[in-house]
């Protein structure tokens, strides 16, 4: 789906320095982010802290700020990246895989269905020492994503029919959740159910940074190799298995991968709603929706839209962190709303 | 031969479809495949590009069992234009016809000036160049099968299966893309409701009954009235045309 002619956003001169200006935004946002907090700390100062860890320069003006900086706020950025590029990219992938403008892990239940794994082993025990928390969230998403699967397709198998059955999914999931935390958690553990529901970078420290970041790039490099069978779904699977598009094997390891991706981000920051919504849906608008450039756009511009948002979370109530997940829905659920307009209004 | 059908057989959830189906292709001819609704046309195009396996009976491309070959390489040398095409991305005009070349691609060849020109000249065939940055979904009906076409032509297919590809176009562009079919190098299989159209454009007709096929030859062995009342239920005329010489069929009911 590339387009020769067209004028804007061509050659490989205008791409490279596209690339190199979106890096640069996201490398500002993190430079935001470590910056903002309870302590205030100035950009030149917080960028010099960062800098003498990695290549041992002496900037940083005390060792208190650059402490603070270095293990947790830098650590909080990075995660906030790599879960929002991986959410974003997981929205972009299942909205072509599924030819539904509102498929994003959320929606789907993918996300409720990781919370619910996830809090089974934490709060139960569930799977003894052999399943760790991510395991459980990976198994709690794949039973998830069956689900949906199967509802779907019991209910006729329209691209509208998922969506449906993603939102009997995250339900019964939800429920399923709070019920084994009503039951079975204590009270210091019931009050984290929110973070499970919501979504909190709050415990993030650097071994997740370790997780997240190899994951999302790896993710991304797996659902790069398959852009152009993305595009070949525009017009439905049949057609895509007569442009020579492996259906069955695509779908198999695109499903596979956005389940493991979602759950990997959910064991460790909680479900987080609307960004594999909103973000391919802004990128698509801003280089079309060839998947060659859909996919690193969405990846750049979600860990872009994470990292801003956690910022937000963090001051706009006064001496108080709100969950992620309730800024991400402050922007998410109006543009979930335009969207569903836009598509009532092209059908 | 390039296509051809031994006793092909399908089947969907308990009734069958295709029904022991056996035809020839000639290289370069076009095959029309007439029939009323639900008679098997439209899957027995999916059998032949392995949309569909057969239940059994086989389907060979130049003597090769397309149940033998790799997806990619049916989709390099197959074509199929549906019935119905939609989608909720927002494509141009351009971009549909360019996932033509996708088998031609594989995953990461970048695209080459050769893929362009495929694109350019398809979108020409259909006389579709000017649009080539108008929003699908701003398209006519018509307008959208020329574009599903032309993206079956830029896949530059050595076999080419249309499934009713006149619906929803006007006179003239129902002559010119079957003029423009008959034309082209490939050999060609479409389905077509018009017998008219089927007699004027085809080399041979073969008509499909509840999955079987009745009759298959030269347009002016098939068409004739005994066969159109047997398998239509419809009273007609079957003369011809004193300007292209082809069978023509006339209806006759009481206005």
């Amino acid at each position: 789906m590339r387009d020769e002619g067209r004028p804007r956003l061509d050659g490989w001169p205008l791409r490279a320095a596209l690339a190199a200006l979106s890096v640069a935004a996201l490398v500002l946002a993190i430079g935001l982010a470590v910056s903002t907090g309870e302590m205030r700390i100035p950009l030149a100062a917080a960028l010099g802290a960062i800098c003498d860890r990695i290549f041992g320069t002496a900037f940083a003006p005390s060792r208190i700020q650059a402490g603070i900086v270095w293990d947790y706020r830098l650590s909080r950025a990075l995660v906030a990246a790599c879960c929002g590029a991986t959410l974003a990219l997981c929205g972009a992938i299942l909205q072509a895989l599924l030819r539904n403008p509102l498929a994003e892990p959320y929606v789907l239940g993918i996300s409720a269905g990781a919370s619910t794994g996830a809090v089974a082993v934490l709060i139960v025990g569930f799977g003894g020492d052999v399943l760790t928390l991510s395991g459980g969230a990976f198994l709690g998403a794949v039973a998830a994503v069956a689900l949906v699967a199967l509802l779907a397709a019991g209910a006729g198998g329209g691209t509208d029919r998922v969506i449906l059955a993603g939102v009997a999914g995250s339900q019964l999931f939800n429920a399923v959740t709070s019920y084994i935390v009503t039951t079975s958690a204590s009270a210091e553990q019931a009050r984290g159910v929110m973070f499970w529901l919501l979504g909190s970078l709050g415990g993030v420290r650097w071994p997740d940074v370790y997780l997240a970041a190899p994951v999302a790039l790896a993710g991304f490099a797996v659902a790069a190799f398959h852009a152009r069978a993305l595009d070949a779904f525009a017009f439905g699977s049949d057609a895509a298995a007569a442009l020579g598009v492996p259906v069955g094997r695509v779908r198999a390891v695109l499903f596979g991968l956005t389940a493991a991706m979602a759950a990997t981000m959910v064991s460790m920051v909680g479900s987080i709603g609307f960004v594999g919504l909103v973000v391919p849906h802004a990128a698509r608008f801003l280089v079309g929706p060839g998947h060659a450039r859909l996919l690193p756009a969405s990846l750049v511009m979600g860990a872009i839209f994470m990292v801003l948002a956690d910022v937000v979370s963090r001051i706009l109530v006064p001496q108080q962190v709100l969950p992620i997940g309730v800024v991400t829905a402050l922007v998410g659920a109006p543009a979930f709303a335009a969207i569903l307009y836009r598509s009532r209004r092209l059908a | 031969m390039t296509i051809r059908l031994d006793a092909v057989r399908w089947s969907a959830s308990g009734r069958v479809i295709v029904d022991g189906v056996t035809l020839d292709v000639a290289p370069g001819s076009t095959l029309g495949l007439v029939g009323p609704n639900g008679s098997g046309k439209s899957s027995l195009l999916r059998l032949v590009c392995r949309l569909r396996r057969v239940a059994s009976g086989v389907v060979t491309l130049d003597g090769t069992d397309v149940a033998a070959l790799p997806r990619l390489a049916v989709a390099r040398r197959v074509a199929l234009v549906e019935q119905q095409a939609g989608t909720e991305a927002q494509l141009n005009v351009r971009q549909v016809v360019a996932l033509g070349r996708t088998p031609h691609l594989g995953a990461l060849a970048p695209w080459t000036t050769a893929d362009a020109e495929a694109v350019e000249t398809a979108l020409d065939q259909v006389g579709m160049a000017e649009r080539r940055d108008q929003p699908w979904h701003t398209l006519s009906g018509g307008e959208r099968q020329r574009v599903q076409i032309a993206r079956a032509l830029a896949q530059e297919p050595r076999e080419l299966l249309l499934d009713e590809p006149t619906n929803h176009l006007d006179i003239r562009h129902q002559l010119e893309i079957l003029g423009l079919v008959r034309r082209l190098p490939a050999t060609v299989m479409v389905a077509l409701h018009d017998l008219n159209l089927a007699a004027m454009f085809c080399d041979t007709l073969a008509v499909l009954q509840a999955g079987r096929i009745v009759a298959a030859g030269p347009p002016e062995a098939v068409l004739d009235e005994e066969l159109i009342r047997s398998v239509f239920g419809v009273r007609a005329r079957v003369g011809r045309s004193p300007h292209h010489g082809r069978p023509q069929v006339e209806y006759l009911v009481d206005v």
